[in-house]
């Protein structure tokens, strides 16, 4: 999902953990009670968690990029209004998610710095380009519905902080879903090139959008631990296969086709089958080298680096306003 | 580059409903009045809030989860602060 790249053995091991607090932490995560950040937890939890939530708050940020590109050529004023509500509220969760996260004892600096030297991976799905107006209804629908499915179990984990973070986004993220979709049902129900402009965004959404929920089960290394530490409640396959359930029969109603000739309802079980998902596109684009990496870290490293003298400036102010407060009760003592 | 860390604020804010302030998150912001500015857009979008507060993070004293049960079990046992532990006849009715 937004956090895919937690596919990767983790190399540090950590020193071996005193077995009563390791089981008084289950006993603990096992009756649904939450961990708050000052509670004993095991390294490997910690460390987990602190991928999990900066790779999600990462793909908040980078995620801006592909929609903001629209704000400016929206075709109305109501549209312009949804979509630039709809990209602030992606840096709110930015922020909610580093808050969370570094409660975990990283610092957002830090996290930021992870980012921009490319040590830190964000969802695949962001590195496709945004090349119509239609996008921004296929990202709305297919895009954040897609987070919606994986982030609901995510309001039930068991970290505090990062529960607590979901449950805000989740409230919020169900209007980018509409929005995207009345997009969708606006163009097409509209000309035959609208409709067309619909069709093919489909096209090009749907493949990358199954794939955000990460690998395969067959292939998924930490599904273990972070199903018995509560983190996660469902594996990958499950939850793309709900989206896949909920989701076709949305295109079918707004009269598109999916781009995989195998798709097929299976009579007995009423779920949805699709083809085999290319999971070589979805290493490259998660390794670097997808259509637009390079053109996303660009930009959030200018945006980042063009504003460091605000951030210094400001601290600067902040700094002689106390002193100056400071000198001025002296003054008066 | 490593840059000098932008101090942290904890957000309170009152609903309309006229509860207390309540915390929902935190803020990077170099002084009250951005920390203030920074809270408003980042937690009230959608007119959550009638008053914000900002409190430095490191003005913050927190009890440690290691002395939860010294703290808090001893009340545990102290049923007699509740007031069904008091029994007052059927017929004098609700009280």
């Amino acid at each position: 999902m937004y956090t895919q790249g937690l596919n990767v053995t983790d190399t540090g091991k950590p020193a071996a953990e005193d077995p009563a607090k390791l089981a008084r932490f289950q006993v603990k995560v096992d009756a649904e009670d939450k961990i708050e950040p000052n509670d004993w937890m095991p390294e490997a939890y910690r460390r987990t968690l602190v991928r999990q939530i900066s790779q999600h708050a990462h793909s908040e940020i980078i995620g801006m990029q592909p929609e903001g590109n629209w704000i400016t050529r929206a075709p109305s004023l109501r549209r312009k209004a949804g979509l630039l509500a709809k990209v602030q509220d992606e840096a709110g969760h930015g922020l909610y998610l580093y808050a969370a996260a570094e409660t975990l004892g990283i610092s957002r600096e830090d996290m930021v710095e992870q980012l921009i030297a490319g040590k830190a991976k964000y969802s695949s799905i962001f590195n496709y380009p945004t090349l119509s107006w239609a996008d921004i209804g296929a990202i709305g629908w297919l895009v954040d519905g897609a987070a919606i499915m994986n982030q609901i179990p995510l309001c039930r984990c068991s970290f505090g902080p990062y529960a607590r973070a979901m449950i805000r986004i989740c409230k919020e993220e169900s209007f980018h879903q509409r929005q995207g979709y009345e997009i969708m049902v606006t163009l097409s129900t509209g000309t035959p090139q609208q409709k067309a402009m619909a069709q093919d965004a489909l096209n090009r959404w749907w493949w990358p959008s199954l794939m955000m929920f990460g690998p395969s089960d067959k292939e998924s290394l930490h599904t273990a631990d972070t199903m018995q530490w509560k983190i996660k409640r469902f594996s990958n396959d499950d939850l793309r296969q709900k989206f896949i359930d909920a989701t076709v029969p949305q295109g079918h109603h707004l009269g598109l086709t999916f781009p995989d000739p195998e798709l097929k309802r299976d009579e007995t079980t009423g779920h949805w089958h699709t083809g085999e998902i290319d999971w070589s596109e979805f290493k490259r684009v998660l390794a670097g080298d997808g259509p637009c990496n390079r053109q996303r870290m660009k930009a959030k490293t200018e945006a980042h680096e063009d504003g460091a003298w605000v951030r210094e400036a400001a601290l600067a102010h902040a700094r002689k306003r106390a002193e100056r407060a400071a000198a001025a009760r002296m003054a008066a003592e | 580059m490593s840059e000098a860390p932008m101090p942290l604020w904890e957000v309170f804010i009152r609903n309309r409903s006229g509860m207390p302030h309540k915390h929902c998150g935190s803020v990077h912001a170099p002084d009250a009045a951005i920390a203030l500015q920074a809270a408003r857009d980042v937690y009230t979008r959608r007119g959550e809030s009638v008053s914000v507060w900002v409190v430095p993070s490191s003005a913050i004293t927190a009890s440690d989860p290691a002395d939860k049960d010294e703290l808090f079990e001893p009340t545990g046992t102290k049923i007699y602060r509740h007031p069904t532990f008091y029994k007052v006849p059927d017929d004098v009715g609700h009280m």
